[in-house]
């Protein structure tokens, strides 16, 4: 019997085995990526792509070398459809860095932890696995994403996030700080973590000196779904740095820079579970447009020979490595489009590691392609009762509107997505709702293609808002205001630090006839992850500043100081009304003339008796009474005056 | 048999006793009260504690300056650019914003410049209740006469941008002095610092304000702009005044570089710092500081950014900071023989038990309490001493450093060191700090840089003064309701408190309420009366004085036929005592506008009650005094005279400023350009003065006039 349970085990072990291989033979892919290009105010982006998939576990299986088996359990625990997490330290400028790419768009976080999840279970279970997979994420990331389980801190988007399907909640945390601690959980989640391939370069020194860092995970199921058509589990990891190189250059000359001086590490080997692992330079339309207006100024006045389009011509800068290839956008009519320069880490080696360098020849100044409309938005009014939130946008006259909007002038229209969460205790009013194109306010509603508002909740529920706008392609400033009372808290719902204010989180400004992505000429790019990524059709996101309401904060310490005046209060209350109610008038005047006889203390009696005795009088206790009175007063009064009389006496004796 | 019944009734309660007590004894208790109150004002300089930074979190002077001299000489290069331009002699004003603006771009900052006009000054008295309006700013503009802020920000790298410290330098962009040039190249050089260091938390915005207008006008045009929906947030291009405005030409320049001209904003504002520096140099042997903190209605910042300057100034920098003092105070014999006595008091308390440390030297005391009278006076007046002004009205924290440098032409180099180290480690310190500022005392009288006198300590002598109010009221009424009912020779013997609170109450109280009631409304219009003096234009100060004191007696006769009380002719019919009651009423309402004021504006109260409260508690018909005819009712009658002529607010005005500024000459239209910049700067002593003071003096001066 046990032979045949043994060998049923084997058999099992066996048959596992190979299936498990035949899933690694199948699609359990990790690849990794890192883009760099250099920023116009002399910064350099480094973005860091790492994606693991694994096939659907309904054919596969449920065993995985590479996918993570803590992602793993958190989709199917609570079936999470899609989830993104995002750590960010730092704003991302989006006038100097850009706005209208696929990196902007989807890397450019709010500074805090943004966490959204769309998840497919029945309606009424969401708000259930939201809460569990908070507590989880929680743990998983040593960060305080929990607080995202009340529903006063998260909402339900109807559509400003992909899926309309009612299933998806997102939250914020903008005050979360961002620090190892959070960083290291996520690389334990790749294959080589950070000991082998490209995040190597993951020095936490640099990273995270840098202008803005922010953390990414994507994650994208379909397990629960169709079954046929299920691709599995693909986890997305980013990580998005801005850098300054610390090198020194001419005022006018871009810092050159190497990937060691960038980050202070180099690859030496690729992560051998990685089926790629490659670097990406990127050169941007701009900076590409100038750099071929320079070479033709340069050939038309010099009549230089005209070579093939290499790298070593190039007027601007070089490169100290030759590129395994180089990958041209689709450009439009006026300007060609970026280019990337494509990197290869696998022959490198300890003796040999991989670093990367770029050196600017020329001086160049170049702009980042701009979302049609920039946003801010900011606190209007000041003071402890009322105030209003404002949101500006302003036309950044790219032409990205008149690319798009191929209408004639009278039709065209620029849709602008705002989402907004307002927590509980800045009581906005919706109807307050002004809209201001080019300084003129709009009375009707015309512009306003779609708003839902759900109001806030006391200590229940957020006040979100969603809407889009239908703007004219002409709008140079759109500007739109709402206004709120301030509401008090109890004392015990303040948090810690209550006095710095409490944050509004960023708003959502989506572009939605605006996709963000690159096409390249060939087709086959479509296999490297990130590229593909890069030609994902992914709507134009920009967020705005967190703002900081001060609200009303009591003192502290002044528990202490109302315990202590209440007490003197009741006792003083409790005291009169005692002693109201245990008086009885007549009885106290009875007592009162029948006290006059027994008044005076027994020594005053004594003395009183005494003296009477000494004049020979008959002893008359009302009188004597009043002249023990006045002798004890006498009394006392010596008393005090000896008593001090001694005192001085002693100090100036012992000085 | 009075003992007998005493024993026989029942005692009321022992604090109903003491009440009474004090009323039956209100003459002694309301001397005692006032000269206590007197000396514990003169006290303050004597119960004054050392300064103490109270937030932990601040950390002054923790980390070494990181200013080098190499940023020292760019900012001394900066101001000799900017000298340079001006001596260029066609100046329109934008070549200085200009190259500010250039030189931010080019340090990695934002910049913008905002342009602006002198807000016209409309009196909001419940400003200071209310807080701005939110909303748009709307109004005309004119392109004739307008200034240039240049804003410069530096993002915090690593920052959220919630908050923001705000760095101001007023400067005429006209004609710019090298005094204005000093303090521009210091906050260059400490712009171009921090837009370099790591550190950051707190955005830092630089407001180069343009003073051709003032100084504070500049700094609250921006602000008003800054919390509210500007124009320039509204309409993408500002060359409102036609393409060939100068903003217009500037706007090309800057533009090159990438930067939009929108108005830049920067989240909440942590802390404000003003630096200037002094035209006359030193004559010490050190640069010095000069703190001005005092905002409009006696607002101050909270003493920890105080505390802080004055901690890395002295620390940190080795200048020597001073704090406003009245000078004219310093070389007062009877101040210096007042310090000598408390210090021999001092002396003898120490000689008799080494543990009693009071008493305080006395060239010390004198000079504390000069500049705790400047503290005061400031204060009372509600008008801010800077452009600090104007971001208490929007509650952030803001002091003003004026700088004395020690040479006037060489040594700037260094003289940029030091200034730029300590406005270095001061926004080093406020962003260090996690919350607003709380943690230390906004209610402060300062004494000297290093020692203030805290809300506990200095209220006591105002609770002093105005204590005697209540129970002389209370004394006047119950001894007018016993001559009402007939007990004319009512003993006001302590043995028998009981009787004197009548059983029956006479409302005839309630008559000379509505008197009182009608004058302080003769207050309120008083108060109105300028506004329609403003209306005419081109008025000389004497003549609007005239008009208002003129129109004032109309209203006030007016009034007086209109209810039918306060008739000089018809008091004879009434009661021999009514100018008790009338008493009673005045000193009660006197109390209660001096609690109320104290609310607003603790100093106004405080120097108001010193006034007020002898006023109302001598006033006795003169007519009394005089048939009386003995020393003392002769004497008590002078006094209520002096105090009759010294309570009128221009008297009272002109003495005070005869006494502190012991100038040549003194006007009588200085009032009215006084209360007009009381006006101007919404202040509540404006307020105070009209609706409080002039009412309670004009029923002080009818008791005065009362006919027996």
């Amino acid at each position: 019997m046990s032979r045949l349970k043994s060998c049923l085990l084997i058999f099992l072990a066996l048959f596992s085995a190979t299936e498990s291989i035949n899933v690694e033979v199948l699609n359990e892919e990790f690849t990794e990526a890192l883009l760099l290009r250099p920023l116009p105010d002399r910064k350099v982006l480094a973005h860091f792509h790492f994606r693991s998939s694994a096939p659907p576990s309904e054919r596969c299986g449920r065993h995985h070398h590479i996918f993570p088996k803590s992602i793993y359990q958190l989709v199917h625990k609570f079936q999470v459809r899609e989830m993104e997490l995002s750590f960010t330290q730092g704003r991302w400028n989006y006038e100097r860095w850009g706005g209208f790419d696929p990196i902007s768009s989807s890397n450019a976080k709010p500074p805090g932890v943004e966490l959204w999840a769309e998840f497919d279970v029945p309606q009424d279970q969401v708000d259930y696995s939201w809460k569990n997979l908070t507590h989880a994420l929680s743990g998983l990331f040593c960060a305080s994403i929990n607080f995202l389980e009340h529903s006063s801190s998260y909402s339900a988007p109807q559509w400003s996030f992909g899926s309309a399907s009612g299933k998806l909640r997102y939250g914020t945390l903008p005050r979360e700080a961002v620090c190892t601690e959070n960083l290291t959980p996520w690389l334990k989640l790749l294959p080589c973590r950070d000991k082998a391939g490209l995040s190597l370069l993951m020095d936490r020194p640099s990273i995270y000196r840098g202008y803005y860092h922010s953390q990414r995970l994507h994650l994208k199921s379909d397990e629960f779904g169709a079954s046929e058509m299920s691709t599995g589990m693909v986890l997305e990891q980013t990580l998005t740095v801005v850098l300054r190189p610390d090198t020194f250059s001419g005022q006018a000359l871009q810092p050159s820079w190497s990937l060691s001086s960038l980050i202070g590490r180099s690859v030496s080997r690729k992560c051998s579970l990685s089926s790629s692992s490659n670097v990406y330079v990127q050169f941007e339309q701009n900076l590409v447009f100038e750099g071929d207006k320079l070479k033709e100024d340069g050939e038309a006045s010099e009549n230089a020979i005209p070579v093939g389009d290499g790298l070593e011509d190039n007027p601007l800068f070089e490169l100290s490595l030759p590129p395994k290839r180089v990958i041209k956008e689709l450009g439009n009519s006026q300007k060609a489009g970026s280019i990337l320069h494509e990197f290869s880490v696998e022959d490198s080696n300890e003796f040999k590691p991989f670093d990367l360098e770029l050196n600017w020849k020329l001086p160049v100044a170049w702009s980042c392609p701009q979302a049609p409309l920039q946003a801010s938005r900011f606190l209007l009014g000041s003071g402890n009762e009322r105030g209003a939130i404002a949101i500006s946008m302003k036309s950044t006259k790219s032409n990205n509107v008149e690319r798009t909007s191929s209408f004639d002038e009278n039709e065209c229209w620029l849709r602008v997505g705002i989402f907004q969460i307002v927590p509980w205790y800045v009581k906005v009013y919706y109807h307050t709702l002004k809209l201001f194109l080019d300084g003129e306010p709009q009375s009707s509603m015309e512009n306003i293609e779609k708003i839902i508002v759900s109001p806030s909740e006391d200590k229940v529920s957020t006040g979100v808002m969603e809407m889009i706008l239908r703007l004219p392609c002409s709008v140079n400033t759109a500007a739109l205001t709402l206004e709120f009372d301030k509401g008090f808290l109890h004392i015990d719902e303040y948090p810690p630090d209550a006095n710095q204010g409490f944050d509004i989180p960023s708003a959502v400004i989506h572009f939605a006839d605006f996709v963000a992505n690159m096409s390249f000429y060939d087709d086959s790019l479509k296999q490297v992850p990130i590229l593909s990524k890069l030609q994902e059709e992914v709507p134009v996101v920009s967020y705005t500043e967190v703002l900081l309401v001060p609200l009303t904060t009591p003192d502290f310490s002044m528990p202490y100081n109302v315990i202590t005046i209440t007490c003197t209060v009741f006792a003083l209350y409790f005291g009169s009304l005692l002693n109201a109610l245990r008086r009885r008038v007549g009885e106290e005047e009875r007592f009162l003339s029948g006290k006059g006889a027994r008044k005076a203390g027994p020594l005053t009696l004594m003395i009183s008796k005494l003296s009477a005795k000494l004049r020979g009088k008959p002893w008359e206790s009302p009188k004597q009474s009043e002249s023990g009175r006045s002798s004890s007063k006498y009394k006392l009064l010596a008393k005090v005056v000896l008593v001090a009389g001694v005192a001085a006496a002693w100090q100036f004796y012992f000085q | 048999m009075a003992e007998v019944a005493a024993v026989v009734k029942p005692k009321p309660r022992p604090i109903i006793r003491i009440g009474l007590f004090l009323i039956s004894y209100s003459f002694l208790v309301s001397i005692i009260c006032c000269v206590a109150g007197v000396l514990a004002l003169l006290l303050l300089p004597v119960l004054a504690k050392n300064t103490y930074i109270s937030e932990n979190a601040l950390m002054p002077g923790s980390a070494s300056p990181m200013l080098s001299s190499a940023d020292a000489s760019d900012g001394h290069m900066f101001l000799n650019k900017i000298m340079s331009q001006n001596s260029i002699s066609i100046n329109t004003g934008i070549e200085i914003p200009e190259m500010i603006g250039k030189h931010i771009i080019e340090s990695g900052g934002e910049v913008n410049y905002h342009q602006f006009q002198p807000i016209s000054d409309n009196f909001h008295p419940l400003q200071f209740f209310l807080g701005p309006d939110v909303g748009i700013v709307q109004e005309n503009y004119s392109c004739t006469s307008y200034g240039i802020n240049t804003v410069g920000i530096v993002r915090a790298p690593r920052g959220d941008g919630k908050e923001a410290i705000v760095i101001v330098t007023p400067y005429n962009s006209v004609k710019t002095t090298t005094s204005e040039a000093l303090s521009l190249g210091v906050a260059y050089s400490v712009f171009s610092l921090l837009s370099r260091v790591s550190w950051l938390a707190k955005d830092i915005i630089w407001l180069a304000a343009d003073s051709r207008h003032g100084e504070h006008a500049a700094v609250a045009a921006w602000l008003r702009d800054y919390y509210a929906l500007s124009r320039a947030d509204l309409e993408k291009s500002l060359d409102m005044c036609g393409p060939s405005s100068v903003l217009g030409l500037e706007l090309t320049s800057v533009k090159t570089n990438g930067e939009s001209n929108g108005f830049r904003r920067a989240g909440t504002m942590a802390a404000a710092l003003v630096i200037k520096v002094a035209d006359s140099s030193t004559g010490f042997e050190k640069d010095g500081l000069k703190i001005y903190a005092e905002a409009s209605n006696g607002q101050m910042p909270n003493l920890d950014l105080i505390n802080i300057v004055n901690y890395l100034a002295v620390h940190g920098q080795g200048l020597q900071v001073r704090v406003e003092k009245i000078w004219s105070l310093l070389d007062s014999w009877w101040l210096y023989s007042l310090g000598e006595l408390q210090e021999l008091l001092g002396k003898v308390a120490k000689s008799l038990n080494p543990g009693w440390k009071f008493g305080i030297p006395a060239s010390d005391y004198v000079e504390g309490c000069a500049t705790l009278a400047n503290s005061l006076y400031n204060q009372a007046l509600g008008v801010p001493t800077g452009p600090h002004g104007a971001f208490r009205d929007f509650q952030v924290d803001s002091i003003t450093l004026e700088f004395s440098p020690r040479f006037s032409s060489s040594q700037r180099v260094l003289f940029l060191l030091h200034v730029g180290r300590l406005v270095e480690g001061v926004i080093r310190s406020v962003n260090n700090l996690l919350e607003k500022f709380h943690q230390s005392f906004f209610l402060y009288l300062l004494t000297s840089p290093s020692r203030f006198v805290s809300v506990g300590i200095y209220m006591i002598a105002f609770a002093l003064l105005i204590a005697p109010l209540p129970l002389v009221a209370a004394a006047l009424f119950s001894d007018a309701s016993k001559s009402k009912s007939g007990k004319d020779e009512a003993s006001l013997e302590p043995s028998q408190p009981g009787e004197s609170i009548p059983t029956f109450t006479t409302w005839n109280w309630i008559r000379t309420a509505k008197t009182v009631l009608m004058v302080h409304l003769w207050g309120a219009i008083v108060t109105i009366i300028p506004y329609f003096l403003c209306r005419f234009p081109n008025s000389s100060p004497i003549a609007s004085l005239l008009m208002w004191i003129a129109s004032s007696l109309v209203w006030l006769f007016f009034i007086c036929a209109a209810s039918g009380s306060l008739s000089f002719s018809r008091a004879s019919q009434l009661q021999i005592r009514e100018w008790t009651l009338l008493k009673a009423v005045t000193v009660t309402a006197a109390f209660i506008g001096l609690c109320l004021m104290s609310v607003i504006n603790y100093a106004t109260a405080q120097i108001g009650a010193l006034l007020l409260v002898p006023m109302c508690l001598m006033a006795v018909p003169l007519r009394i005094d005089l048939t009386a005819k003995t020393t003392k009712a002769l004497l008590r009658g002078a006094c209520n005279i002096l105090l009759g002529f010294v309570g009128f607010p221009p008297t009272a005005f002109i003495m005070l400023k005869g006494a502190l500024d012991s100038s040549d000459r003194i006007r009588l239209d200085d009032f009215w350009n006084w209360t007009e910049s009381l006006r101007a700067w919404n202040s509540a002593t404006y307020i105070y003065i009209c609706m409080v003071h002039l009412p309670c003096w004009v029923l002080c001066i009818r008791i005065l006039l009362h006919r027996r």
